[in-house]
This record gives structure tokens, C-alpha cells and sequence, in this order.
């Protein structure tokens, strides 16, 4: 019965990331609008790749970091809420406030000279940048889990894996899912600065046009990067809502 | 059976339960009951290994809970906690099918029984099924915890005030519903209540708890009538037969010997209305729609005057309506008979203030023996009002308009 309400924002979200991944990929186009409005730039496209190369470069850093944002940050969340790891709650809690609070340019510059140029201090650098809203957002997701479903759950005769699992995730996955897709769109963002010890991605086009003055470089790295956010988070939303179950929607 | 031997629960400085020791037999209704904090939940909870205890053993059927693993033990112990605790992302039905599942039922074994379940509990299983817990009334949501703690036929029932959370009407209904359900299963129950009359309606036996000590332990009838301390007496409260009364229902002392027409007013015989207090009314299906006075008829009145229509809603009570509630209904009414219906409405008889004071007298012949002017031994100034006593001692008709719809 709700079953139109739910397709909706899905089949809109699927086809805004069908007609980004096409204005992407018309390389003619962008050169065509770049010209109109900087018709005294000698050369308004950036050179060094496609839009569409360098849109694919962003995807790889943005992907491989929150990736592992992900895979880190989630189990992480459980973990603290967990007996076991209850002890370490607010270690883990200073530690991602830390890592949100600390500069990434400082990351990446700090990461140079232990791991080269190239991706890997980048993704580093985004992978402790993207990690707070997810731990915090799974925590508090977990926190909320109503006490007398877990007690009844236990009571039940239900373990600890199973409790997790099938009342506790299901219950807290839509917050969880928020955290995610705050986490994502910070780093599509964030992964511009990457460019500055050569991760590539749609940084490049901004850093290379501050460095030689041209404004029609850092617009077009600027634009997709925020079109990609725009994106990814319409994506992130239609899977949020994908993934919360039935009973909880409002 | 399950006993408990001398059970201690210490929480650092605080013991929340204090060598307790009873026995539930098999089939049988325990109420545990005592001010808040006494250690009623806790005491539930060691039973099913949610609290370990400090010290004591509690033995099911002869297998030391201790010896049997807590998730093994949790599935054939069904358990309604405090607060209800349905799972707001899974439907009624998948609410209810949880223990068949983690049983590892298979589904053409588990869903029919969550349909059989829900009506046992009185939910109509089709509109139920396919709803999510934010769908139901506190009412229904009780009644859902109830139909999942019953899921796998467990022997044994562990409910923690299950009907706590409810109107006093909705809770009188899941009460006799309760009751009916336990006539028919005849599960091992221990019931956690703060509700003295639910307690005595209830238990068979009920346990009285005070700051972690179990007080008495003993049915209900005895803890009225002899209670081991003061604290019993001033707990269980002062109207004791009033309180005994909730304790029998309608069923025991109905009549189904009365006179009923469902020709109106029109159908009334003066002969036969001799013989009784009233005669029915009734439609082509036996609900009752209201009743002719015999009383006012033999004043020489015609049928149509002594005639009132009434809502059976209001105006009569059910077999498990308690003889309390169908006492306290006479009074509202201001007559010494009441009308017994189904829960359609259908009219299935009477029951009399005679029958009911007649119950008493033979269940516990102190009762029949108080002195005059104590109905059914309760003093004027706390049970029934001086001037409903005169009512029902003259059999006074209500004021007009008072009952008829
Ligand atoms: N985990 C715990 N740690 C410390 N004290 C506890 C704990 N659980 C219960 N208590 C204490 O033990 C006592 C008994 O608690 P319990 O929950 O059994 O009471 P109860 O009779 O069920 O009360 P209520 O009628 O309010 O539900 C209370 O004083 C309570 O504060
Ligand atoms: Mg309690």
C-alpha cells in the first residue's frame, strides 16, 4: 500500500545519478558552457583529463575512504555499545571528535612524508575525517533501540548475536544510515583538497586553477564535485529509506 | 512445578530479594504482589536466569535452572515483561512467531498458530496480522505480548503486570480474558500485579512481598481471612468479603431460568410474571433489548408502562464478569437481579443478590453468620452505601431515565 510513497524518491534519485553520469560524460558540453561564460579565458577546460576521468578518480578516493569509514566505524559504534567494549566509549568518543576536529590538510601533510604522494595519505586523511558522524550516529542509533524490546528479545531466549542483529541493527539502521550519508558528502567535498598531494580526483582541476589563475578550472572541478554530492546524497537518502523497516516509518 | 529455595538477590549494599522460598504447582496461578521496590520483577526474572542469583535455588520440574542453558531455558518460559517490549519493526504476526522461529518451526507450522493465537487473546486475526505495533492501543499491544508469550505452548508463564499499562475497563476485560485463557490452557503462571483485586481474582495462590522478604504465601481466601501480620491486613485492605467476591464469577451463581419474549412488550405474560422479578426482552437473535418489572406489572400497570429498554452494554453483565462487578452493577441499577448476556448481547440469564449472598454463605459460613445490618459482612460506612442498601432492600425502581437509552 505504501509501496508508491517508497518507489518515488528511489526512481528519482536513480535517474538524477543516470543524468549526472551523462553530463559527465559530455566532455563537448562543459567545454561549449565553460566558453559562454569565460569567452576571454584562452583555454576555459581543463586539460589535464576529462571530466569524466577525473569524476571517476574522485569516486575511487571518495569510495576506498569511506569504505573503510565504514567498515571501521560501524562495528566500532557496536562495539562500544557492547559490555565489552563499554569501557572504551568515551576514548573511542574523544577520538573521532579528534579526528573531525583536526584539520585534514594537516593530516594529509602530516601522512606525506610517512606514505609518499599519491592516494594513500588522502585516504587516510578522509577516512579519520569521515568517521565521527558514523561511530556517533551508530552509537546513538543503538542507544535509541527501545530497552524493553531488547529485554523481551533477551527474555525470549534470543543471544546476543541474534539480539543485534535482528532487533537492534534493524532498529537503529535508519540513524546509522543518516550518519553514513553525512559522512559521504562531507568527504566528496572534503576529497578536493586531496589533489594537493596528488590523489587526483576533481581537486585537481581547483588546485591547478588557483595555481595558474584560472577561475573556468576551479568552476568546473567545483561544480561536479558538488553535483556528485547532491547525488550521492539523494543515493544515500533512497537507501536509507530502503533499508528502514516497514514498522518504524513514520 | 516450579520451587524456589531460599533465593537471594544482593546488588552491593542493597538486598533487592531475601531468602524467599514457595512453590508453584503445576497449573497453577501465582501472584506475586507487594509495595514497589519489593522485588517482585526481580524475583520473576531469576526464574528465567535474566538475574542470576546471589544465593538459593530455583528447580523447574525438578532440573535446577542453573544446570540449563539461560537462551535454552528462555524458550520454553514464555515471558511478558513490564513494559510490554514488542518490536516495533516486525508485524504483529512476526511479533508473535518469534520463539516458534528461534524453535526453529517451520512456517507451515508457525503460521497458523499465530493466527489460533491471536483470536485466543481476542484479536481478529485477518485485521491484526499485517499491523505494526505503532498501529495498536495499549489494550491490543498487551494482548499482542501475551499472544507471543504463548507462542510455543510453554508450560510455564512468567508476566510481568501485563495489564499494567491500561484503563481500568480495558484491564477488567483482559482479566476475564486472561482468566478464560488459563481455564482453558492451565499453564504454570507466576504474575507480577500491584493490584490487589486483580491479585485475588487471579491467583490461586498469592505471594505478598515486602522489602525483598515474602510476607505470606498462601491463597487468596487465606491471606483475607488470616493474615500473618499486620502489613498482610492493612495490604490486602479492609473490605475483605467485597474483595472475596472478586474472587467468584457470574457463571457459578446464574440462573438461565428466566422469562423472555421476543414478541415486545406485547409478549408479556402477567401469569407467569408472577414467578419472577422480570421478563426479558429480547430481538429475533436473543439480545437483550430491555425488560418488563413484574413488580410494577402486579401494581395493575400495563406491559407497556412497566416496561424499560435498556443497552446490554450497560445494563446487564457477562459469566466472567465478577460477582464484585456484578454487585457493584446491581447498585448501580438499583435491583436485586441483574441480566447475564455473552458478549453479543445475547441474553443467557440472571443472577440474583440471593445467589450471590447464597455463594457466600456456603463458600464460608463466617460470612452468613455476621451480624444484621452488614450485607454480605460489609460494614455500612465502607461497602455499599446506606441508601443503595435501602434500594436494593426494597427493590426500588432507578430514577426514571437512569438506565434506559
Ligand atoms: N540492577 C540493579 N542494581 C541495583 N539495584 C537494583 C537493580 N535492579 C533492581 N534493584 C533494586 O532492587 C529492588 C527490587 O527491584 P524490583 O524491580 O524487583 O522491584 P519491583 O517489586 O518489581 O518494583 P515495581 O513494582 O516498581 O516494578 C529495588 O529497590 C530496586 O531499586
Ligand atoms: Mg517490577
Amino acid at each position: 500500500m505504501s509501496e508508491p510513497r517508497r518507489a518515488a524518491p528511489i526512481l528519482a534519485a536513480l535517474a538524477g545519478a543516470v543524468l549526472f553520469a551523462w553530463v559527465v560524460s559530455q566532455q563537448e558540453i562543459w567545454a561549449r558552457v565553460l566558453a559562454e561564460v569565460f569567452p576571454r579565458a584562452a583555454r576555459p577546460v581543463y586539460p589535464g583529463a576529462t571530466i569524466a576521468e577525473l569524476t571517476i578518480e574522485h569516486l575511487r578516493l571518495v569510495g576506498i575512504s569511506s569504505g573503510l569509514t565504514l567498515m571501521v566505524g560501524v562495528p566500532l559504534g557496536v562495539w562500544v555499545t557492547r559490555p565489552s567494549g563499554a569501557d572504551f566509549r568515551e576514548v573511542v568518543a574523544t577520538a573521532v571528535d579528534f579526528g573531525q576536529t583536526f584539520p585534514p590538510v594537516a593530516v594529509l601533510a602530516l601522512m606525506v612524508p610517512i606514505l609518499g604522494f599519491g592516494l594513500w595519505p588522502a585516504v587516510v586523511a578522509l577516512f579519520l575525517y569521515g568517521m565521527f558522524p558514523v561511530v556517533s550516529n551508530t552509537v546513538a542509533g543503538l542507544e535509541a533501540v527501545p530497552r524493553a524490546a531488547i529485554d523481551a528479545a533477551r527474555g525470549m531466549g534470543m543471544g546476543r548475536a541474534r539480539i543485534l542483529l535482528s532487533v537492534e541493527i534493524p532498529l537503529a539502521v535508519s540513524v546509522i544510515m543518516a550518519g553514513v550519508r553525512t559522512s559521504v558528502v562531507i568527504n566528496i567535498g572534503t576529497a578536493t583538497v586531496a589533489a594537493a598531494v596528488g590523489a587526483g580526483g576533481l581537486g585537481d582541476p581547483i588546485i591547478g586553477g588557483i595555481n595558474v589563475q584560472n577561475m573556468a578550472y576551479v568552476l568546473q572541478g567545483a561544480v561536479a564535485a558538488a553535483m556528485l554530492a547532491v547525488v550521492a546524497d539523494s543515493l544515500l537518502a533512497s537507501a536509507e529509506r530502503l533499508l528502514t523497516p516497514r514498522g518504524l516509518e513514520a | 512445578m516450579i520451587a524456589l529455595e531460599d533465593v537471594t538477590k544482593r546488588y552491593d549494599s542493597l538486598t533487592a530479594v531475601d531468602g524467599v522460598s514457595f512453590e508453584v504447582p503445576s497449573g497453577e496461578v501465582c501472584v506475586l504482589i507487594g509495595p514497589s521496590g519489593c522485588g517482585k520483577t526481580t524475583t520473576l526474572r531469576m526464574i528465567n536466569r535474566l538475574i542470576e542469583p546471589t544465593s538459593g535455588r530455583i528447580v523447574i520440574d525438578g532440573r535446577d535452572v542453573m544446570g540449563i542453558r539461560p537462551e535454552e531455558l528462555r524458550r520454553h518460559i514464555g515471558y511478558v515483561i513490564q513494559s510490554v517490549g514488542l518490536f516495533p519493526h516486525l508485524t504483529v504476526a512476526e511479533n508473535v512467531a518469534t520463539v516458534p522461529k528461534l524453535l526453529g518451526w517451520e512456517r507451515s507450522r508457525y503460521s497458523p498458530r499465530v493466527l489460533e493465537l491471536l483470536e485466543i487473546v481476542g484479536l481478529d486475526a485477518d485485521e491484526y496480522a499485517k499491523k505494526y505495533p505503532r498501529q495498536l492501543s495499549g489494550g491490543q499491544a498487551q494482548r499482542v505480548g501475551v499472544a507471543r508469550a504463548l507462542a510455543a505452548d510453554p508450560p510455564l508463564l512468567l508476566m510481568d503486570e501485563p495489564f499494567g499499562a491500561v484503563d481500568p475497563l480495558t484491564r477488567e476485560r483482559l482479566q476475564a480474558e486472561f482468566a478464560r485463557i488459563q481455564r482453558e490452557l492451565g499453564k504454570t503462571v507466576v504474575f507480577v500485579t500491584h493490584d490487589v483485586d486483580e491479585a485475588i481474582r487471579l491467583a490461586d495462590r498469592i505471594a505478598l512481598m515486602r522489602d525483598g522478604r515474602l510476607e505470606q504465601y498462601d491463597t487468596p481466601e487465606a491471606l483475607l481471612d488470616h493474615p500473618a501480620s499486620k502489613f498482610v491486613h492493612d495490604f490486602m485492605g479492609a473490605d475483605r468479603a467485597l474483595k472475596r467476591l472478586g474472587r467468584a464469577r457470574v457463571a457459578d451463581v446464574m440462573t438461565s431460568d428466566v422469562l423472555s419474549t421476543t414478541d415486545g412488550t406485547g409478549g408479556v405474560s402477567r401469569e407467569s410474571c408472577k414467578e419472577a422479578r422480570f421478563f426479558y426482552l429480547t430481538d429475533d437473535e436473543g439480545t437483550l433489548e430491555g425488560w418488563v418489572d413484574c413488580h410494577v406489572l402486579d401494581a395493575g400497570t400495563s406491559p407497556e408502562e412497566a416496561g424499560t429498554l435498556v443497552d446490554w452494554r450497560e445494563a446487564a453483565v457477562q459469566p466472567d464478569t465478577t460477582l464484585k462487578e456484578a454487585l457493584s452493577r446491581m447498585l448501580g441499577l438499583g435491583f436485586r437481579n441483574v441480566a447475564v448476556v455473552d458478549e453479543r448481547g445475547r441474553l443467557l440469564g440472571e443472577v440474583s443478590l440471593s445467589a450471590i449472598e447464597r455463594t457466600m454463605a456456603e463458600g464460608d459460613a463466617h460470612i452468613a453468620n455476621l451480624p444484621e445490618g452488614e450485607i454480605l459482612g460489609v460494614p455500612p460506612e465502607e461497602g455499599v452505601p446506606p441508601e443503595a442498601r435501602a434500594q436494593l432492600d426494597e427493590g426500588v425502581q432507578p430514577e426514571e431515565g437512569e438506565v434506559t437509552t
